[in-house]
């Protein structure tokens, strides 16, 4: 798979050459899956962050997207977000093809995602920050305003759902790592995601919140939802993914069920030892 | 009794009185009132009609031009042209009316070209990445050049067949007897303050201030706000110049000159935060008001004219020393 990915072939070779495989894996697998790139690419200038990647993602299926630094892992979810444009390659969702140019039509096709770095305004509330970009506003036309006290009685119920002790009305600025952690993947519970991209959302966080995040993640899985979590911690990985996928120097050099890996196997191609499986 | 996480998550930190008394305007409406008062007593000259019409008058032309600053400065901008832009706006409309235009065309073309300004300097800062220090030092005086060039450097002070219509505009007193440049203030900052407060479009503003990347990753459309908010900052300055044009009957092409520090200063003073993220209607106006009234009572003392900036600068410190003090005392 790996192999066929990096090849850049066209799409029907690919399909073709991916039916074996599929009825390899021996579930029954949906026609057609909710997320599917084709040869993505993204350079930025000289920089080839995302070379040729190709993967597909079926509905409540958990994949661990794993890498070294600066693999490209950030750069492919931030694609998938509508946070900047491939360079080459489609994507489509559902079959259909998926052109996104900004985050907010990522997040009409259902696509959430939590930033690395959280992307929260420290001056900000929690809630403001849970709404930001999507405020809700009641009222009629031009003078429609926000609408504080629902914003805040949502954002409230989705932190009670996350066993969060975090305050909608504060600051986001005198929170712990938790707590904004906790505001920034609210986000994604705004509305019935289909896919929810997560990266490094364990990061940062302690054990009992980490046990939390992981337990959202097969919530969301249940439901049917598809979840992509990037994470540099292995035992998450393992824990929750039902596939793994491995990037390397913007490739991919891995894309299999975890119970036909092991940490070890994923150690060696994040690091290279392994060259690709 | 245990707490319950649903009780946690509802508890309000902060009561509206804590809040009222963190604030920086607070302290700020405070000493305005003190200095007032104690002007009263001491001097037979300031509590009279005519120095308070004189104060007001003068607040309203910094405080609404503070007013659109605020929005940039939040966004974590700055913009230093507001001075110059005042002045070509006045002229614009001074020499249209002097060419025998009617006062709808005067204002009409004065407003276009503070909104031209505006855009102009926003898409060099959104589109170009220019900083806005630089793009708005150019506009100063680029401004103020262009206000020059449109009168030949002379004074404009016949208005053409709506003369009347514009200094009643400027120089009226329509409701209550208070005049008119203190109404548009009020009027104005009322709607700055709605506008931060209560739509999606003061919200992102927050937003893009208090982390500018994050607002891009949300989808805030970052550009075209920061465009919107450069333009609103020169539209205050045009309308400024329009009124103070009709209150002082003749233009020059000095007016508005070093203006946009004492802009920054008040809204600085009312709790704005240079850094972005920070800043309100409210807090603009009272710290114009601010000034004026230390500019004022040191004449009014017979203290020599010379100190006021010491004064003025003295005043921007404490202000920022009583947030400084504050975040300290959070922070422990
Ligand atoms: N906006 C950008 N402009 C220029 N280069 C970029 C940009 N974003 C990412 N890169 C580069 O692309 C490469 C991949 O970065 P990316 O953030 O996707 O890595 P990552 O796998 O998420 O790493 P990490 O585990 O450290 O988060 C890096 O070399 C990075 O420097
Ligand atoms: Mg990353």
């Amino acid at each position: 798979m790996g192999k066929i990915a990096a090849s850049g072939r066209n799409w029907g070779e690919r399909k073709a050459a991916a039916e074996p495989q599929a009825a390899k894996q021996g579930e029954a697998r949906r026609l057609v899956a909710v997320l599917e790139l084709t040869n993505i690419s993204k350079h930025f200038g000289a920089i080839q962050a995302v070379n040729d990647v190709s993967l597909s993602i079926d509905a409540g299926q958990v994949v661990g997207l794993m890498g070294d630094n600066g693999a490209g892992k950030s750069t492919l979810v931030k694609m998938i977000a509508g946070n900047f444009p491939p360079s080459h390659g489609t994507m489509q969702m559902d079959g259909k093809e998926l052109i996104l140019h900004k985050p907010v039509e990522a997040r009409q096709h259902g696509i959430e995602i939590v930033h690395q770095d959280l992307a929260l305004c420290n001056n900000l509330t929690a809630a403001a920050n849970v709404y930001l970009g999507r405020e809700l506003r009641r009222g009629l036309g031009p003078l429609r305003i926000l609408d504080y006290a629902a914003m805040y009685k949502r954002a409230g119920q989705i932190f009670a759902e996350l066993k969060s002790e975090t305050r909608p009305r504060d600051l986001v600025k005198q929170m712990s790592g938790g707590q904004r952690q906790a505001v920034a993947i609210a986000r994604t519970m705004l509305s019935q995601a289909k896919i929810v991209l997560m990266d490094e959302p364990t990061a940062a966080i302690s054990v009992r919140q980490v046990a939390e995040v992981l337990n959202l993640i097969r919530h969301l899985r249940d439901q049917g939802i598809a979840v992509v979590l990037i994470s540099h911690r292995m035992p998450d990985v393992f824990d929750v993914a039902d596939r793994v996928i491995v990037m390397r120097r913007g490739r991919k050099v891995a894309d299999k069920t975890i119970a036909s890996s092991s940490p070890e196997e994923v150690t060696g191609l994040i690091t290279g030892a392994i060259e690709q499986v | 009794m245990a707490v319950t996480l649903d009780q946690t998550i509802a508890h309000k930190q902060h009561t509206l009185l804590s809040k009222v008394f963190a604030s920086q305007t607070f302290w700020v409406v405070i000493a305005v009132i003190l200095a007032c008062l104690f002007l009263s007593v001491a001097t037979d000259s300031f509590a009279t009609t005519k120095n308070l019409y004189n104060i007001t008058r003068n607040v309203t032309f910094v405080a609404i031009v503070a007013l659109g600053m605020t929005f940039v400065i939040i966004t974590g901008g700055i913009d230093l042209s507001v001075g110059s832009v005042l002045c070509l706006c006045s002229m614009v409309l001074a020499v249209t009316m002097h060419a025998g235009y009617g006062i709808e065309i005067g204002i009409g073309a004065a407003i276009a070209t503070a909104l031209i300004i505006g855009a102009f300097n926003g898409v060099l800062i959104a589109y170009l990445g220019f900083p806005p220090f630089v793009v708005t030092l150019g506009m100063l005086s680029i401004a103020r050049s262009l206000a020059m060039v449109a009168s030949n450097n002379t004074v404009v002070f016949q208005f053409g067949p709506d003369h009347d219509k514009l200094l009643a505009l400027g120089g009226g007193a329509w409701v209550f007897g208070i005049a008119n440049p203190v109404l548009y203030m009020i009027v104005l900052a009322m709607i700055t303050g709605f506008v931060l407060r209560w739509t999606k479009f003061g919200r992102h503003i927050f937003a893009i201030g208090g982390n500018e990347h994050a607002a891009t990753l949300t989808g805030v459309p970052v550009r075209q706000i920061k465009v919107v908010v450069y333009m609103i900052s020169a539209l205050a300055a045009g309308l400024a110049g329009i009124i103070q044009t009709g209150w002082l009957g003749a233009v020059t092409t000095n007016l508005g000159n070093g203006m946009e520090l004492q802009v920054i200063a008040a809204t600085v003073i009312g709790g704005a935060n240079l850094a972005g993220g920070m800043g309100t209607a409210f807090g603009a106006v009272v710290g114009a008001a601010l000034i004026e009234v230390i500019r004022n009572s040191l004449g009014l003392l017979g203290i020599n004219a010379f100190w006021q900036g010491v004064f003025i600068g003295g005043a921007i410190l404490l202000a920022v020393l009583f947030d400084r003090i504050r975040n300290f005392r959070r922070n422990d």
